[in-house]
């Protein structure tokens, strides 16, 4: 037990690294999710507003999910090389799917009924999509958002596999830290895994309150 | 006095492809000679590890979902301890465990049924919970037991939602099993994390490919099953 004790010592001791690496990990987390979202949200609103596309989501989120996110940073590693790139673009790859699944559902969830009263009031399509589709979406394509959100935040420990820095580095690097400090950085990476999803879930749920009840 | 070496001092490792030899992305030839000593063992252990960890994961999932069927209280409390399990990056939770139990296969199925728990008790439960009340009460109304609802109306109708659950944990869990190897010498996780020492492209490229076709065959078996177990579904389909 007491090797759980010491590790709060090491907490102590080495806050600064700590803080290091969280910053780094948390760079290169919201890099990744940021990237994916400008790739995966207007395209599953695009698809979700056609109505189409739902093999193609249904797809990519079942082929998403089965990639081992180890197995992709293996691969581009021998693609892409060690290092930023190589981390950054398994990362997306991870992320992309539930974005994109549920930037899908989101729209295409929506009531008809309430689209084509829109169209029927005269509103362009664009506006259907500004004004309808998209605040309605709003509480689902959150949903995917924290999804990626905290499956990248815990996948970029595995980054310092490549190179890619962030508290994986101090968890793999028995040698230098020692037993203390793999725990702390552990118990440090679980913590924020834990906060950023609650966090996330709050947010969620401000937003999905503004919504439907008179939050306003 | 020993006679004077005759060969080369060098020893002879034999010949190797061009393709090894300038480390190419992926080597056929390497990768078939050492299918049996490296990739063939890895995945099988791959395979029994992540068919562990669902199995148990499963039946402790199913037994918990039943009891939050029946005690509606516990839905809550439960489905936040599956959660918070799930939330752990899986690296953090193999780490942390080590010093509990050591660095053993006991701690890497630990770790792999608590990922499971989440997305199979919450399927399962949502499948009886989407069991319409109308055919409940008929089956009540038929003089059938609650016991007898449950085995015969309910969980036929949820096993959709419960195949899908698997589908997901058993992809999920293939993918931590990859992970497990950080702490122990088995799965396709083990020559990628070799394969990172000294840079051979091929041993974790094909380890890597490996492991994504293993996932996806899974979940095409899984889909499979799915529908020889409930015929019914496939036939509505096609109606």
């Amino acid at each position: 037990m007491h090797t759980f004790l010491d590790c709060f010592a090491f907490m102590a001791g080495h806050f600064g690294l700590l803080l290091d690496r969280t910053i780094d990990h948390l760079l290169l987390s919201a890099a990744a999710v940021a990237l994916a979202l400008v790739l995966a949200l207007p395209l599953g609103v695009w698809l979700g507003h056609r109505g189409r596309g739902s093999f193609l989501t249904v797809s990519v989120s079942n082929i998403g999910r089965a990639l081992p996110s180890l197995a992709l940073i293996a691969i581009f590693l021998g693609l892409l090389g060690i290092g930023f790139v190589n981390v950054m673009t398994a990362l997306v790859v991870m992320a992309v799917p539930p974005a994109l699944t549920h930037a899908y559902l989101s729209v295409e969830q929506i009531d008809r009924d309430v689209v084509r009263a829109a169209r029927g009031m005269g509103l362009t399509e664009r506006q259907i999509l500004t004004r309808i589709e998209l605040p309605l979406a709003l509480p689902v394509l959150f949903t995917g958002i924290r999804i990626a959100a905290v499956y990248v935040i815990s996948s970029a420990t595995l980054a310092a596999v490549a190179g890619g820095g962030g508290l994986g580095d101090i968890i793999l690097n028995q040698v230098s830290y020692g037993l203390s400090g793999v725990i702390a950085a552990a118990l440090w990476v679980a913590a924020l895994a834990l906060a950023a999803d609650a966090l996330f879930g709050m947010l969620g749920t401000r937003i999905a309150r503004g919504r439907y009840g008179g939050g306003r | 006095m020993t006679p004077m070496a005759t060969g080369p001092v060098i020893p002879d490792f034999g010949t190797v492809s061009p393709c090894v030899r300038d480390n190419g992305l992926f080597c056929a030839d390497w990768f078939a000679a050492n299918w049996s000593s490296v990739f063939w063992p890895a995945l099988a252990q791959h395979v029994r590890l992540t068919v562990i960890a669902v199995g148990i994961g499963f039946a402790l999932a199913f037994a918990l979902a039943l009891l939050a069927h029946f005690r509606r209280w516990l839905v809550r409390p439960l489905g936040g301890l599956a959660s918070f399990l799930y939330t752990i990056p899986p690296l953090a939770l193999f780490t942390l465990l080590v010093p509990v139990t050591g660095l053993s296969v006991l701690t890497a199925e630990i770790a792999l049924v608590a990922y499971t728990l989440m997305v199979l008790f919450k399927s399962t439960l949502a499948g009886l919970a989407e069991v319409p009340e109308a055919v409940r009460r008929a089956g009540l109304g038929m003089g059938l037991t609650r016991r007898e609802i449950l085995v015969r109306i309910e969980l036929p109708l949820a096993l959709p939602a419960i195949v899908s659950g698997l589908r997901v944990a058993t992809v999920t869990t293939i993918s931590v099993v990859e992970i497990a190897a950080f702490i122990i010498d088995q799965g396709l996780g083990s020559p990628i994390i070799q394969g990172l020492q000294s840079p051979f492209n091929t041993q974790f490229i094909g380890a890597g490919l490996l492991a994504v076709a293993l996932a996806l065959a899974a979940d095409g078996l899984i889909v499979l099953a799915g529908r020889l177990l409930t015929p019914w579904a496939t036939m509505r389909r096609s109606a």
